[in-house]
């Protein structure tokens, strides 16, 4: 029964892990990120150049309410900047001493202002598509970066045979592949501060970087703290093992 | 053997008045144990350590969670981005969820090879069997918590089960929800019997331990301990085998926990609750997914019995037939490695389980409806129809004449003793 | 683990290394223990959300002399105070040996005329009267406790009444002339 162990875990993971997939959804290119495997991280030049594709470009129609203006000290922001970038955006706050709400600009402490006051807004500026926050769109997404990125660079002049919806563009990755969104991005459509060029490629690697450390900030040390761990683990189960071996050597089995 | 500790004055002096001392002497230290329990063996006190972590990771995420549906998905994200260490203790929580079910599952799986539910240990079974009940209840009510897309709407699909109930079925269901659909009430319901239901099962566990601690655990050979050259003492035998066993585990589930946090969830629940958008796809959790597929195999009424109601009864059946094992296997000997025709029924279930939970994965269209009927039927085929018949009709090879004898005895094989009988206490 | 004897008791050198590896595993998987225990700890400890608003920046402008205003900076109430000449006068001249809790008004006002402490009393808790102008100041015009009849003064010093401490002051900046950073 022993050796049978690895084939029932095996298979009850296959079981698990295979989740009704969109049937018309085509896999997008896959892409080598810096924080993929055991010791990924992140490059903070490219968070950068993502938070500013966000901010120019998506930031537009999209949210990002889970992260806070405080969080981008994480990606090489100092705190005076942080508080410079806070506040450009006017935020809503009150009710003050008279009793009426007022508007003042962003701290740290708040969280990134949603380009729309609420989802109905957000749906009525945008011909009745609701524009998905970008918090968690890398965690919440079948295919996780590699679906983002490839969204960002996945359109395509629609195939002839297909008949477009009104307002509709096609995406080679999207499901169904037409889409509410107009692509995103163009060359030269932000200009980095870095120097980096800004081709649609790179743009769409940076953002896509940036928002899974939106979705993910506990990323690094989450990697950082399981190389640890598994370490320490597996010279413990060595050592428990070879404490086993010397208690049960008198027990004949 | 007698501890040293148990010469202490002030030890004997509580333990005259509390014998919690003479009790973990007894039932943790001398405790008489099989001396071969195989690694399969390992997998019970596994489990009740994952349910421990369980217990304190859970008590300490609801210190930071609010079960009201404006405020649940955020509070979870605030564990995971503010709370300090919040996403260790998640991701723990979460996949310690997974990995309990793969435990319990083993140790069903182990019990019924070597036929541990036989007698004297049928009410040892049910209570295991209790105990996977009320998992299924914790895990189902624990993932509506977070309020994502699948803890709305797969809170919406399995409370929608009860309206199969005839007459009474719309009542329960608006009774479960405290409402005319999963909201806040059900929530809150959740959150306080998500709460209160694990240390119920810490109570069911007690019980299972107590009635283990009356005769035994069983071992692979399936036959009665003669004397005492057939066993050990649990410590420090067992518990140095326990701890191994519980670090080679940890080392797999960190690997999950750091590296792979997100593996058995589903990425649909990282996106908030929304009562009028259904996700393409609802699937539960992994380990639900042979109910599932059982729920989702009946296509066709009977008389007049809905399609519908067929299939829950079907789901809750699928457990509820564990209950009665005891009772359908009549044969003599425990062991599947004696029963060779058993021991390729069983390995067949496990294909069968695995089978149906990958199409309680897929959608139900085309061939999956048919694959998933197919082991439906042999699912229960298994317990109601096979393993009655082949108590009749299985020839068992002969046991050995005890435990002690293929390991001390020379090794010159299994000597050739006819089947015990007496294995059978009746 | 002192099974090890029961085990092999003739042969003395492996025994001590057995012991040897008994301990070092024993110790080692405590070790691993108390570490993996830290996180379940710390989790009680204040949030990075809660920490950001450990700090509370305040505009000065609006406020004349003689007016107090109170703002909220972790969950506290603080008051803020435009001393007028005569509070500051009143507060700088009172001799040290007559309070029970002494302290030079210099210590306590970083500009003299702008006083800030934290408004809880350090009786029992309660948050003193004197900051609303019709409220009662107490004999000594700064804040009056009505839960136990304590006075404080125009420092915010305990003055008479069963208060065993000043009201604290919490460590602020000035940014500028108007704006300062409370914590």
């Amino acid at each position: 029964m022993r050796r049978t162990l690895g084939a029932i875990l095996a298979a009850l993971a296959l079981a698990g892990a295979s989740p009704a997939m969109a049937a018309d959804a085509v896999a997008p290119p896959s892409v080598k990120w810096t924080f993929d495997g055991l010791f990924g991280s992140f490059d903070r030049a490219a968070l950068r150049r993502g938070f500013q594709v966000y901010t120019e470009v998506c930031a537009v129609c999209h949210s990002l309410r889970l992260v806070h203006y405080r969080n981008l000290t994480a990606i090489g922001f100092s705190e005076d900047q942080v508080k410079a970038l806070a506040a450009e955006v006017e935020v809503t706050d009150g009710p003050d001493a008279e009793g009426e709400m007022f508007d003042r600009p962003a701290r740290p402490s708040d969280r990134f202002v949603s380009p729309f006051a609420n989802d109905n807004a957000a749906r009525a500026a945008n011909n009745g598509a609701l524009p998905p926050d970008l918090s968690l769109v890398t965690k919440s997404r079948i295919g996780g970066p590699d679906y983002i990125h490839g969204l960002m660079v996945g359109y395509r002049e629609a195939p002839a045979e297909m008949e477009m919806s009104e307002g509709m563009d096609y995406n080679a990755y999207f499901p169904g592949h037409q889409i509410a969104m107009p692509a995103p991005l163009s060359d030269e459509l932000v200009e980095y501060a870095d120097g980096t060029e800004a081709t649609v490629g790179q743009m769409a690697k940076d953002v896509t970087q940036f928002l899974v450390w939106a979705a993910e900030p506990e990323l690094e040390e989450r990697k950082r703290m399981g190389v640890k761990v598994v370490l320490f683990l597996v010279l413990l189960t060595g050592m428990l093992y070879a404490v086993k071996r010397a208690i049960w050597s008198d027990v004949p089995h | 053997m007698t501890q040293p500790w148990m010469k202490n004055r002030l030890v004997q002096w509580i333990d005259y008045r509390l014998p919690m001392f003479s009790f973990a002497e007894k039932e943790l230290i001398d405790y008489p144990t099989p001396r071969n329990l195989s690694y399969w063996w390992n997998f019970g006190s596994l489990a009740g350590i994952v349910l421990v972590i369980m217990i304190v990771t859970g008590i300490v995420l609801a210190m930071h969670y609010t079960p009201h549906v404006d405020h649940a998905f955020d509070s979870v994200e605030r564990i995971m981005r503010d709370v300090n260490y919040g996403w260790l203790i998640r991701y723990i929580h979460t996949n310690g969820g997974s990995a309990f079910f793969i435990i319990v599952y083993i140790h069903i799986f182990r019990g019924l090879y070597y036929g541990s539910y036989k007698s004297p240990r049928e009410i040892l079974w049910i209570l295991g069997v209790v105990i996977l009940l009320c998992m299924m209840a914790t895990a189902f009510m624990g993932y509506v918590l977070p309020w994502g897309q699948m803890s709305f709407w797969g809170a919406t699909v399995i409370t929608n089960l009860f309206s199969a109930v005839p007459i009474v079925g719309d009542i329960i269901v608006t009774w479960l929800w405290g409402g005319f659909t999963v909201d806040n009430p059900t929530l809150n319901r959740f959150f306080s019997l998500h709460y209160l239901m694990p240390f119920v099962i810490v109570g069911v566990v007690v019980l299972h331990l107590v009635s283990l601690h009356q005769h035994g655990s069983n071992n692979p050979l399936g036959i009665d301990a003669k004397g005492p050259q057939d066993k050990i003492p649990f410590h420090p035998y067992y518990t140095v085998k326990d701890m191994f066993g519980l670090s080679a585990f940890l080392t797999i589930f960190a690997g999950f926990v750091f590296f792979a946090p997100n593996f058995f969830g589903e990425p649909e629940n990282y996106i908030p609750a929304d009562p009028l958008l259904t996700p393409p796809h609802i699937v539960p959790e992994w380990y639900f997914l042979p109910y599932y597929a059982i729920l989702r195999s009946i296509t066709f009424d009977i008389w007049f019995l809905s399609a519908k109601l067929i299939g829950v009864v079907l789901m809750f059946g699928s457990i509820l037939v564990l209950f009665l094992v005891p009772w359908l296997d009549r044969s003599p000997v425990r062991s599947a490695r004696y029963r060779p025709i058993y021991k390729q029924l069983f390995w067949v279930l496990v294909i069968d389980c695995v089978v149906l939970g990958w199409v309680g994965g897929n959608p139900p269209e085309g061939i999956f409806v048919i694959i998933g009927q197919i082991a439906t039927l042999y699912y229960f085929a298994h317990f109601l129809v096979l393993m009655p018949l082949l108590s009749v009709i299985e020839t068992p090879r002969p046991l050995p004449t005890s435990i002690a004898e293929p390991v001390l005895g020379g090794g010159s094989g299994p000597p050739a003793a006819a089947p015990q009988t007496m294995e059978k206490a009746q | 683990m002192a099974d090890s004897e029961d085990i092999r008791a003739g042969d003395g050198h492996g025994e001590t290394r057995r012991d040897f590896l008994y301990l070092a595993t024993g110790a080692f998987g405590a070790a691993g223990g108390a570490i993996a225990l830290w996180p379940l700890i710390h989790q009680m400890s204040p949030a990075r959300d809660t920490l950001a608003l450990a700090t509370t920046e305040v505009d000065l402008s609006p406020i004349e002399v003689g007016q107090s205003i109170t703002v909220v900076w972790q969950g506290k109430p603080v008051f803020i105070r435009r001393r007028t000449e005569a509070e500051i006068e009143e507060a700088g001249t009172v001799a040290l040996d007559d309070l029970p809790d002494p302290q030079p008004d210099a210590e306590r006002a970083r500009k003299p005329e702008w006083l800030i402490v934290v408004g809880v009393c350090t009786h029992l808790g309660c948050i003193p009267k004197g900051q609303a102008t019709g409220d009662r100041k107490g004999e000594y015009g700064g804040w009056f406790c009505p839960c136990h009849g304590s006075h404080y003064d125009t420092s915010g010093r305990i003055r008479k009444g069963p208060a065993p401490k000043n009201l604290p002051v919490p460590s602020y900046e000035f940014l500028s002339d108007s704006l300062v950073r409370i914590g």
